[in-house]
């Protein structure tokens, strides 16, 4: 059985109209299962556009996006919407927690859709990542009465909720304070350690160094892709994992 | 069941309570907007309501005095069609000129035996009367009247007129040579009161005094103003025939059934039956075509509620782009989501229904309180209100049909947003 939990082969994803753009250009990628990937580049290089491809929340113009095994190029807009409510988990840079929802509520929202678990298990399951995430007091609370840091793990609790084997992050730290970014990313950390797929966009460098692996991305091409252990390779290194 | 289905209906009721928890959220956290669309869809219904029991009420009430005052059916003593001649039998010829034809004896053939093969099978009773046509001479005014020999034993059988008696008795046409019951309308034309006299000249130039013994009043202005009963000898000398039985006058259990009877009639005796339906078809029309209008305008009036709908679906929609580009994103199907708006607009639209089938009670209520002065009778009519479930259920389902129709089309459309555009724009 492989332990590639996410590939991406030749994806191009392209903006047609009187002026064509592309915003992701022919990147080869593969991320194996327990790894943290942090994707980096400038403003505008495309990092989220290829993310948003990997997690399936976009289709590529050309090329394939390979989940667990499963090619998803030919799957219908529903089977996709299947695969992100079971596979893969999304944290974005705001919350986007149901307002009028409390945080168990909010955890509870990708179970539910699910419709696998009983209502007992699914609200066993909620408080045990609340708690894990050390919001076991915020519950019952809103959105809007929870601290931006506090929102943003509930919306990582919401990502985790159906165990997906891959969690997408775009920019989960850019609107927090140090301490929170700090948190945030130690879950993160966690998330991986503890065998699933987790990559993250940021712009900071410092924590994109804590990854397991790093790409940096220019103009919708993988420019460089750094190891952990600080080696840098090309393009063609990253097409084959680390 | 298997087991397979047993799980898809287990995962499709635990998404229906998600999408019922999150629509019941999102109206119940716009209380002002919600209540808005509420009291649109509960007007529409409840006057929905109240101008159908209201119309229904009046046409009902106008269809029983129709009923009440005529013969149910009526067989004449004429042919739908004019019988052969023996110049068509003989010569078989196309066409024909200056050729008399026969004429066949007025009245109807043996009316004794044929009322007795009526009553053999008919849902209800027949008695005989005479029509023809006199004129009525009192104190220098003439008038043209129907004059309806009838026999008062049989004919408290076939009708309404004892009801209809406003003085005298219809057994008082027994007790007076020449005696009439006319209708009040005409009496106060002419100025009489029972007791007067007055002359009737019949068709053959008949001229008689006849005593008026009774005053009717039937509803219904030209049958008060234009009817005259005698009895059956005293229309038959008016009509210059005697012993002719010119009319068979059919009274049912079921007056709905007319139509159908009086073609039976027709088809058993050779005579012309006409039923109330087909006497009256050019009134009957009008109420279809009166039906038509009201049901528009009813019509009309849902739809219109419904825009209140429209309008709140559209703005939440609009508001929740973000939520619907997050629901998208965790894996939610589009016509999940979709689902959600519609079932907020039903929300809306149960609750609206439930006050306005309220409303609407209350208002045939009021209405059945309200009197009108009628200026023809002198007295204060009530308004006549039909109550039937089939008006509350027709204008509630229209209704709902409306409000899940309105909100159909911005939920679609604000379902079709792509999430990252969302995503991106927020970001």
């Amino acid at each position: 059985m492989s332990d590639v939990a996410l590939e991406a082969v030749g994806l191009v994803r392209r903006i047609e109209g009187a002026i064509s753009h592309t915003l992701v250009n022919g990147i080869d990628l593969k991320v194996k299962k327990g790894e943290f990937l942090a994707i980096t580049g400038p403003s505008g290089s495309g990092k989220s556009s290829l993310l948003y491809l990997l997690g399936l929340l976009d289709a590529p113009s050309e090329g394939e996006v390979i989940i667990c095994g499963q090619p998803t190029s030919k799957l219908s807009e529903s089977e996709r919407a299947d695969v992100r409510l079971t596979k893969c988990g999304f944290v974005f840079q705001f919350h986007f927690l149901l307002p009028e929802f409390t945080s168990l509520q909010n955890v509870l929202l990708p179970m539910r859709a699910a419709g696998k678990m009983s209502e007992t298990e699914m609200r066993e399951r909620g408080l045990e990542l609340l708690a894990s995430l050390g919001l076991k007091d915020h519950a019952d609370k809103r959105p809007n009465q929870l601290s931006g840091g506090q929102r943003q793990r509930v919306a990582i609790a919401r990502a985790l909720s159906n165990r997906p084997e891959i969690i997408v992050a775009d920019e989960p730290t850019g609107a927090l304070d140090t301490t929170s970014t700090e948190q945030v990313f130690a879950i993160l950390r966690e998330i991986a350690d503890s065998g699933r797929t987790v990559v993250v966009v940021t712009h900071d460098p410092a924590l994109a160094a804590r990854a397991d692996r790093r790409l940096n991305i220019v103009d919708g091409k993988i420019q460089e892709m750094s190891l952990g252990d600080g080696r840098v390779s090309s393009a063609a290194v990253a097409a084959a994992g680390p | 069941m298997s087991l397979d289905l047993v799980l898809v209906a287990d995962v499709g009721a635990m998404t229906t309570n998600l999408l019922l928890d999150i629509a019941w959220t999102h109206v119940t956290a716009r209380v002002r907007q919600t209540l808005v669309g509420m009291a649109g869809v509960a007007i529409g219904v409840g006057f929905t309501i109240m101008m159908a029991g209201l119309m229904q009420g009046s046409q009902i009430d106008f269809l029983r005095q129709l009923v009440d005052t005529m013969p149910h059916i009526t067989v004449q003593d004429e042919r739908r069609s004019a019988p052969a001649q023996p110049a068509d039998r003989d010569y078989g010829a196309v066409q024909m000129s200056s050729v008399a034809n026969v004429g066949d004896r007025r009245g109807i053939k043996y009316p004794d035996t044929v009322m007795r093969s009526l009553r053999s099978w008919l849902p209800g009773d027949v008695a005989p009367s005479v029509k023809t046509t006199a004129i009525i001479d009192h104190g220098g005014g003439r008038i043209g009247i129907t004059l309806v020999g009838i026999d008062p034993r049989q004919e408290v059988r076939v009708s309404k007129l004892v009801s209809q008696m406003r003085q005298g008795q219809i057994t008082d046409l027994n007790h007076s040579p020449n005696a009439i019951i006319i209708g009040q309308a005409l009496a106060e034309k002419l100025a009489l009161k029972t007791g007067n006299t007055v002359t009737l000249i019949g068709g053959e130039g008949t001229e008689v005094t006849s005593t008026v013994v009774g005053l009717f009043r039937s509803g219904l202005q030209r049958v008060d103003e234009g009817q005259v009963y005698s009895l059956l000898g005293f229309a038959q000398l008016m009509m210059g025939q005697s012993g002719v039985i010119n009319e068979l006058r059919l009274r049912l259990d079921n007056p709905l059934i007319a139509q159908k009877v009086a073609t039976q009639v027709e088809a058993q005796t050779g005579y012309k039956s006409v039923s109330w339906q087909e006497a009256n078809s050019d009134l009957l029309s009008s109420f279809s075509v009166r039906d038509f209008i009201v049901l528009t305008v009813m019509g009309a009036m849902l739809l219109t509620s419904s825009f209140a709908t429209y309008n709140i679906i559209s703005t939440i929609t609009h508001e929740k782009r973000q939520d619907i580009a997050i629901m998208k994103s965790l894996g939610m199907r589009e016509y999940s989501v979709r689902r959600i708006f519609i079932i907020e607009a039903a929300i809306i639209g149960v609750a609206g229904m439930l006050f306005g089938w309220v409303l609407g009670y209350a208002l045939c209520y009021g209405w059945s309180k309200i009197t009108i002065y009628d200026s023809f009778t002198g007295t204060n009519v009530p308004l006549s209100i039909y109550y039937s479930p089939m008006h509350y259920i027709v204008a509630g389902g229209i209704s709902l049909l409306c409000c899940t129709g309105a909100a159909f089309f911005p939920a679609r459309k604000a379902t079709r947003v792509h999430p990252v555009e969302i995503i991106r724009g927020a970001s």
